[in-house]
Parts: C-alpha cells; sequence; structure tokens
C-alpha cells in the first residue's frame, strides 16, 4: 500500500484539507474507488476504509495480479469534521463541481485537483449517496451519457440490481458523469445508508468490489459469486407520492416484495393524529427505496418500487 | 512567535488547534518572559465564529508594532481565532455541536472536546495583566465602539477602559451576568478582561478597527508595556445607571429600512426606521426613539420578527458621570 496526497488546500485558521489516496498492486492504472464527498456520507467513508484495509490485507497475502487500485475515502474531510453536507463556506457541493477549473472558486479547484490525478482510470467506482433521506436497496448506476454503456460491467458487481440512470443537466458537472466523458467505465454503488454506519450493507459492497476487481483481472478472489444483477432503467420505477403531508408511518421495509394493492403506509396529521392517506402499491414490485425521515412533504416520493417482471 | 496553545484531533485527518502570536520586546527570550514581570496584554477575538472586526484589529496592530518594535517593553499574545472551525464556516457557535463557545467557560481538562478547549484557552491567557475580548456583535445589530462591564468588575475595570479610546462603557447590572463567559471566567480569577463590543457580525469597520487600535496602545503604554507614542484617547460616556439605557423593540414583523446609523444623536420622537411590508408595498411601523440620547446600537440585519431588538439609546445625561 503506498499513501499519497492526491490534493491539499492550505487553511487560515484550520488545518491544511487533504485529500488521501491509498493505492495498491503495480503497473497501469486499472481502477479507481472514490469516496464521501459530502461531509454526511458517513457510510461512504466507512465502506472505503473497509476497502482500505481489505485490500491492504489482498496485497500483503499476494492475490494482486496485475494494475493499480486507488481509493480516495475522503475528497471533503473539511465538510466530515463539522458535520456539514457541503462545503463550508459557500455552501457549494464538490460533486456539481468536476471536472473542475484550477484557478476558479475553491471547490472547482478540489474537484480539479482530483479529477487530474483519477481522469484516465479505465474503471471508476463513486460510493454514492442520495440527495433525498431515504434507505435503499444495494445496487450500482450507471448513467447513460450519451456514450456507448456497458452495463456487463455494473452486472460484474454481483449487487442486486443495476440501475440505468437518464442524465438531468445537473449530472453533467458530477464525477461520473464526467469519467466518462474521458473514457472511463464509472459506476456508482449505493448501500443502504448514508449519515449512519449499515456494516453488513458495507460488507456487501467491500466484497463486490473486490468481486468486481476479479472479474477484471486485477486481484484473485474466490468468494461468493454475487446476485445476477437485474437491470432497470430509472424511468420504470414506480414512485409513490402522498398527497398529505404529515407524518410517515411505513408498513414495509426496503427488500420487501409487494402485492398489487398492498398496504404500504399511512400519512398521520401531526396535530391530530388522525389518518389522513392510505398509501398502496399500484403493481406487484419490490421496495426498491424508502423515505427514512418521520415527517414528509406532500407530492414527494417516499417510495420507490421496482415491477415484477413478468 | 506561533505557538498551539491547545489542539485536538477531529475525525477524518485533521488536527484543531488553537494558536497564538507572542510577540516580545527585544532582547527578551520567551522562556524568561512571563518572568521577568514585565506586563502581558492578550488580544482575543473570534471566540464567535461570525464576528470579525477582530481579526483587521490583531493584524493592524501587530503591524504598527513591528514598524516601531523597539518601542514594545511588554509581552503581547495575539489570539485571532478561539473557535478557528467557527470561522472557517461562517459559524458562531461551534460547527456541529452547535454550542456557543462563550457559554463554556471555564472548561474542564477531563470533559468533551469543547470543554477542552475552553480549559485550554483559559490556561493559556490566565495571568495576562489586560485581556481585551473583541466581540463585533452578530449579524443583526452595528453597535457603536464599546466596552462593556459587569458591575461586580467595575473597579478593577473602569479605570483602565477609560484609556481604550472607546465611545461608551457600559457597565451592566450583576443580575444579567452570564457566569459562562470567557471574560467572567477570567475577571472572577482576578485577570482583568474588558469585552470590547463594535461594528457588526461577518464585515471588517476598518475605521473602528483603528481606533480600538490606538486604544490598546493607550492601555499598553498606560500598563508600561509602550514606549512609543500614542493619541490622546477621547474619553468616553461611561453609563452606569441601567435606567439610562433604553430599548427598541419591534411591535410587528416586517422588512427594516434604517434611517439613523450607529452613534447618531436622537431627538424624542426621530425615526430610526421604518418597518414595511414589500408585498403590499405598506409602511407598517415607524420606529422612532422614545427619549433624547445616543443610538450606540442599530437594527442591521432587515428581516425583522415581532419582539427583535431595532436599536438600544442611551439617554442623555448618561455621560454626566
Amino acid at each position: 500500500m503506498t499513501e499519497e496526497i492526491i490534493y491539499e488546500l492550505p487553511g487560515l485558521y484550520r488545518d491544511a484539507l487533504r485529500v488521501r489516496g491509498f493505492s495498491f498492486g503495480q503497473g497501469k492504472k486499472a481502477c479507481c474507488i472514490v469516496g464521501a464527498m459530502r461531509g454526511n456520507e458517513v457510510q461512504q467513508l466507512y465502506v472505503a476504509s473497509q476497502l482500505v484495509k481489505r485490500l491492504a490485507e489482498e496485497e500483503s497475502e499476494g492475490r494482486l495480479l496485475s494494475g493499480k487500485i486507488l481509493v480516495i475515502p475522503a475528497v471533503n474531510p473539511y465538510s466530515l469534521n463539522i458535520s456539514k453536507r457541503f462545503w463550508p463556506t459557500d455552501n457549494t457541493d464538490i460533486n456539481r463541481m468536476y471536472p473542475g477549473y484550477d484557478l476558479g472558486e475553491t471547490t472547482q479547484r478540489i474537484a480539479a485537483g482530483v479529477f487530474k490525478q483519477i481522469e484516465d482510470y479505465p474503471f471508476g467506482v463513486q460510493l454514492a449517496s442520495f440527495y433525498m433521506p431515504g434507505t435503499y436497496v444495494p445496487h450500482t448506476r450507471v448513467m447513460d451519457a450519451g456514450y456507448p454503456v456497458n452495463l456487463e460491467y455494473a452486472k460484474q458487481f454481483g449487487m442486486p440490481y443495476v440501475v440505468l440512470r437518464n442524465t438531468r443537466p445537473y449530472d453533467t458537472t458530477t464525477l461520473n458523469y464526467n469519467w466518462q466523458i474521458w473514457g472511463c467505465h464509472a459506476v456508482s454503488l449505493y448501500t443502504t445508508t448514508t449519515t449512519t454506519i449499515d456494516k453488513d450493507s458495507a460488507q456487501q459492497a467491500v466484497r463486490a468490489i473486490v468481486r468486481f476487481l476479479s472479474a477484471q483481472g486485477i486481484l484473485t478472489y474466490h468468494g461468493h459469486g454475487g446476485y445476477v444483477s437485474r437491470v432497470i432503467n430509472d424511468r420504470d420505477m414506480i414512485q409513490i407520492r402522498p398527497k398529505c403531508a404529515g407524518f410517515f408511518d411505513s408498513h414495509v421495509r426496503v427488500g420487501f416484495e409487494v402485492k398489487k394493492g398492498k398496504n404500504l403506509g399511512r400519512i398521520i396529521d401531526p396535530l391530530t393524529g388522525e389518518i389522513i392517506e392510505k398509501l398502496t402499491s399500484p403493481v406487484d414490485g419490490i421496495v426498491f427505496f424508502q423515505h427514512s425521515n418521520p415527517l414528509t412533504y406532500a407530492d414527494t416520493a417516499v417510495f420507490k418500487l421496482i415491477p415484477l417482471e413478468d | 512567535m506561533i505557538q498551539t496553545v491547545t489542539s485536538v484531533q477531529l475525525p477524518v485527518d485533521e488536527t484543531l488547534s488553537i494558536k497564538r502570536n507572542r510577540l516580545l520586546p527585544e532582547g527578551v527570550r520567551e522562556g524568561d518572559a512571563q518572568s521577568t514581570g514585565i506586563p502581558r496584554i492578550s488580544i482575543v477575538t473570534g471566540i464567535h465564529g461570525d464576528e470579525l472586526e477582530g481579526q483587521y484589529v490583531c493584524y493592524e496592530l501587530q503591524r504598527r508594532i513591528k514598524e516601531n518594535q523597539k518601542c514594545l517593553t511588554g509581552i503581547v499574545d495575539i489570539y485571532p481565532a478561539m473557535n478557528p472551525l467557527g470561522i472557517d464556516s461562517i459559524t458562531r457557535g461551534i460547527p456541529d455541536f452547535d454550542l456557543d463557545l462563550n457559554r463554556l467557560f471555564p472548561g474542564s481538562g477531563d470533559g468533551d472536546m469543547t470543554d477542552v478547549l475552553a480549559a485550554g484557552i483559559i490556561e493559556a491567557v490566565e495571568g495576562s495583566d489586560l485581556v481585551f475580548d473583541i466581540h463585533a456583535s452578530n449579524i443583526y445589530l452595528t453597535e457603536i465602539p464599546q466596552i462593556r462591564i459587569n458591575e461586580k468588575t467595575r473597579d478593577a475595570l473602569v479605570p483602565i477602559a477609560m484609556h481604550c479610546n472607546v465611545d461608551f462603557l457600559w457597565v451592566h447590572s450583576a443580575s444579567t451576568v452570564l457566569e459562562s463567559t470567557f471574560a467572567w471566567a477570567l475577571n472572577s480569577r482576578g485577570t482583568k478582561t474588558l469585552v470590547v463590543e463594535m461594528g457588526v457580525g461577518m464585515r471588517i469597520t476598518k475605521s473602528i478597527g483603528n481606533q480600538l487600535v490606538d486604544g490598546i496602545f493607550c492601555a499598553m503604554k498606560e500598563m508600561g508595556a509602550w514606549s512609543g507614542d500614542v493619541i490622546t484617547p477621547k474619553t468616553p460616556i461611561l453609563s452606569e445607571d441601567p435606567n439610562e439605557v433604553v430599548f427598541l423593540n419591534a411591535s410587528t414583523g416586517g422588512i427594516f429600512i434604517r434611517d439613523k446609523k450607529a452613534g447618531d444623536p436622537v431627538r424624542k420622537g426621530d425615526v430610526v426606521g421604518r418597518l414595511v411590508d414589500p408585498l403590499s408595498g405598506t409602511l407598517l411601523e415607524n420606529v422612532t426613539s422614545p427619549v433624547d440620547g445616543l443610538l450606540f446600537t442599530i437594527r442591521e440585519y432587515p428581516v425583522v420578527s415581532q419582539g427583535s431588538l431595532m436599536g438600544r439609546i442611551l439617554k442623555r445625561g448618561g455621560e454626566k458621570k
């Protein structure tokens, strides 16, 4: 294992911001894994730290075959250390700044400094979080950025689902979009949580990455082969949006298989305690995402369902 | 010489350090400094991360000392950032903990991280012959340069505060004492600490910064820490009677349009500013002065709720003492 400073930004009254990288193996750049870019991505930081530990063991036991693996656990220690989601001063999101600009604003410079070191990896994995509070069925996600997308790579992680995401305008400044422009096969890996640690889900993610690296001939791994991933287009997901705001009381959990007409949960008036809306499943499907805050707005997705295949 | 007075490890690859710069007279070595008996003055600011007026004071004071280093006859300790994480993230309190550092003193060496920092700060500053604890109000209010003194420490502090070139000395009643403040913790241990309030949060006002720097040199000269030339400090208005200070509070919410500025004299009935409703285009309230006096505090932040402090006026005659 080799440790290096990928990017450093001097601080005025704080310690310098250091983006540290840990590399494993020899030879050509093979795969880069990026962990927490936001200050609330504690699970993503944890997964990355477990991956560093795992790869160090793999390397010391001689199971790395060819190619260099780089892991960057934390792009944004400043925000992690004060539990603030975005950049401490201007509240910008580093993952909306790629490919970055080395003469630009602070987070543009951080993005540029990091991206310069990782743009030419053939494979890129981002340990991603979702913008809404909620839990997911673990999955990999590939952005359809208008470039050739090979979903077979995403399937090699052996996660239950591969989601094909249709790009939206803001996606063009994300790490994954820009990785793809540079010809990198970029995959986002979602575990169940963001602000809290789910160890089981984290270990599943670490195994998935090791499995992928094995499929690419970067290391040898003889563990569990993983799932035969089902590919789903995010357009085909069914979103359940309550008409009423209030307490959100769920009767199911992510991963549950539900029948059409099944009672998924309810919205409760936060002042009177009356049930003001019942949420039912319009299809036979799998609960893929569930809102995790006790309160919800109206017209906001509290569940996303994957319809069962015919 | 820049020294770290206390530090703690943060979770992800970062050390939080509280630093000071110690300026010494020529020929005095750091190891001997505190045993020589020469006076020690500490300039402290940045306890609240959104109060930045003291940043200029720290810089300008040092710039002038370095220009006439031979005139320095005491120790000057500069602490520009007692709450580094707050300053660096535009946060008044300590980020994450969401705690007001100025309610945690004297702290404790075996408490939480925030207690440990507070205790380290006190340990470093205690024993100074004079401490300036420089605040800049908050983002809501602008203050004329003033020193606030608790009546329990009046006799110890008013004589030296008279030399500090501020506009106003406000001696508070003891009932409002906050025992968890930095200044109270030090004053109660016998370390004279002056609380300076001036300007407004999130901004630097060079003119009042220069005024206070002049005042700090005057205080240093008075204490034998500076042999160079100083100005003749202005004689501040001294107020010791709580009935002399009138508080203006908003009787309705609205957007505040300021018509007077801090330091303006006002007559009874003068409009200090207006509360308006931009949606309907109506005037909601004229904020008027109920007395003749000196407007020493004025609302700066325009969004106002019912009850918000709009200003403070010192009744004329308050300066007679």
